[in-house]
């Protein structure tokens, strides 16, 4: 397990999978996935329930450490397999700390007032003092429209309140690249769209995504290219327009079409 | 029955019971804090689950957690002896029984504690690149010794209550002083209503403060 000097990879790629496989047990989830992420670009990764999409989301940042394969973010890459020793904590932590995520439901830290849970990654794993961390949290939360709320703890949040503190916390490490695993999928459809706005504005910005996602007009709107998930295998990956208005495999078509008939 | 109560005779002997209070209050805090830095340990062993360690540390606690504390303290003090081949003095062979009886027992409520935060919370430390330790000590920690705090007051409470196990051994804990006190006097009615009463002092506050932090930490 080495992070290495990125090799000869495109000097725009800023994530790369290369044949990743997990199983959990005797079952697996992903089988030979490869997928890749220019600099600024936003991936929507969509599929049924149980497809793998959590799990691939969650190997980007090693949060699950893949059977085989390769993983690089920007200049830190990790490969797996049977050659290679597990990685060392130490070794994870720095590579998770270049990676923001978001969660389904928030995992804010309930103990923590809410610009505290945004200092948190800067003070504790980057060293930073606590008058600059709390600046960096504080314009933060004036990003996503919750400066008032610097005070408050977690429990007096709305859903969507929660969810941009959460993205707030994450951006806080100043991560090269931002995974969301279904991050309005806990909400009321009313929340929904101040959360999508904090992720559009993101984009526009040129941050590097991976949006995993069930808001199907979201995905086709906001990414650039659109990678359709069954069974642990990719199925069909493109131009998020295309591939959502008009998919050329038949499992994505009949995917696509509960929500066509529910009017995106 | 017409029984002429009379505890004025005991202030004679309010310097034998001042110190067998100090002996039970001691023991209690001592043992207590003992056992949680070594209940604490065997948590965190565990939690490594490693089966090499978790199956001589489940053997430990279940031990300790199924045999009576009398016959722990009588085997550590008439038997261990003798596989050490070391002669203990009571309140060491008291100590160590103590401990380690309440370590089992801390044990249990530490790790039931941490394995009781939501994998979400590891998940969103890791994710922001926090080290095992740090995740513990920022994260984990703070969440699960709030929920820790009614078990292991109500586990103080008990530990307080083991000490008057202390006597046979003879070591002058609150008990013992009672029965010195009753031999000399042969007024056993008062002497050991007394020892209740102390008993229930000390102990009546903890067990209140147990309930109400039960109720405020639970919503
Ligand atoms: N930690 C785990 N242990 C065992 N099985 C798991 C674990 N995580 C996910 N799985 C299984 O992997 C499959 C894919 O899950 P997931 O990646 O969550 O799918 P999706 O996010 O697309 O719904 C499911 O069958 C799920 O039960
Ligand atoms: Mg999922």
């Amino acid at each position: 397990m080495t992070t290495q000097a990125v090799r000869a990879m495109p000097e725009t790629t800023m994530i790369a999978v290369e044949h990743v496989r997990k199983a959990f047990g005797p079952v697996p989830v992903l089988k030979d996935i490869s997928l890749s992420v220019p600099k600024g670009g936003v991936l929507s990764l969509i599929g049924p329930s149980g497809s793998g999409k959590s799990t691939l989301l969650r190997c980007l940042n090693l949060l699950t450490i893949p059977c085989e394969g390769t993983i690089r973010i920007g200049s830190h890459a990790m490969r797996f397999g049977r050659d290679h020793r597990m990685p060392r904590d130490r070794d994870l932590a720095a590579f998770r700390s270049t990676v923001g995520m978001v969660f389904q439901n928030f995992n804010l830290f309930p103990h923590m007032s809410v610009v505290r849970n945004v200092m948190e990654g800067p003070v504790t794993v980057l060293g930073q003092g606590r008058d600059e961390a709390r600046d960096l949290a504080v314009g933060l939360l004036d990003k996503v429209g919750l400066r008032e709320k610097a005070d408050a703890y977690p429990d007096r949040l709305s859903g969507g309140q929660k969810q941009r503190v959460a993205i707030a916390r994450a951006l806080a490490m100043k991560p090269e690249v931002m995974l969301f695993d279904e991050a309005t999928s806990a909400l009321d459809p009313e929340l929904v769209g101040e959360v999508l706005n904090v992720v559009r504005q993101l984009a526009s910005e040129g941050m590097t995504m991976v949006l995993v996602t069930h808001e199907i007009a979201f995905a086709r709107d906001v990414a650039d290219t659109c990678v359709f998930m069954r069974d642990g295998f990719v199925v069909e990956e493109g131009p998020a327009r295309q591939v959502i208005e008009d998919p050329q495999q038949a499992a994505t078509k009949a995917f696509l079409s509960h929500f066509h008939k529910a009017a995106v | 029955m017409n029984y002429e109560w009379d505890f004025s005779f005991l202030l004679q002997y309010k310097g034998l019971i001042a110190i067998g209070a100090l002996y039970t209050i001691g023991f209690t805090i001592v043992t207590a804090i003992a056992g949680f830095v070594v209940g604490g340990l065997i948590a965190v062993a565990r939690l490594a689950n490693a089966r090499v360690v978790t199956i001589p540390l489940l053997a430990f606690i279940e031990i300790f957690r199924c045999t009576p504390v009398l016959v722990q303290l009588v085997w550590i003090y008439y038997a261990l002896p003798i596989v050490i081949g070391v002669e203990l003095k009571p309140a060491t062979a008291a100590f160590i029984a103590l401990t380690l009886y309440g370590a089992s027992f801390f044990a249990e409520i530490i790790r039931g504690g941490i394995a009781s935060i939501d994998t979400g919370q590891w998940d969103a430390g890791r994710a922001l690149g926090m080290r095992r330790a740090a995740l513990m000590r920022r994260v984990v920690l703070p969440q699960a010794l709030k929920r820790m705090i009614p078990p292991l007051v109500n586990q103080v409470v008990l530990q307080l209550k083991n000490t008057s196990l202390l006597s046979v051994l003879a070591v002058p804990d609150l008990l013992y002083q009672g029965q010195l006190i009753t031999s000399a006097t042969y007024k056993p009615l008062e002497v050991y209503t007394m020892i209740a009463i102390i008993y229930f002092i000390i102990l009546f506050p903890l067990t209140t403060l147990a309930h109400g932090l039960e109720r405020r930490l639970a919503r």
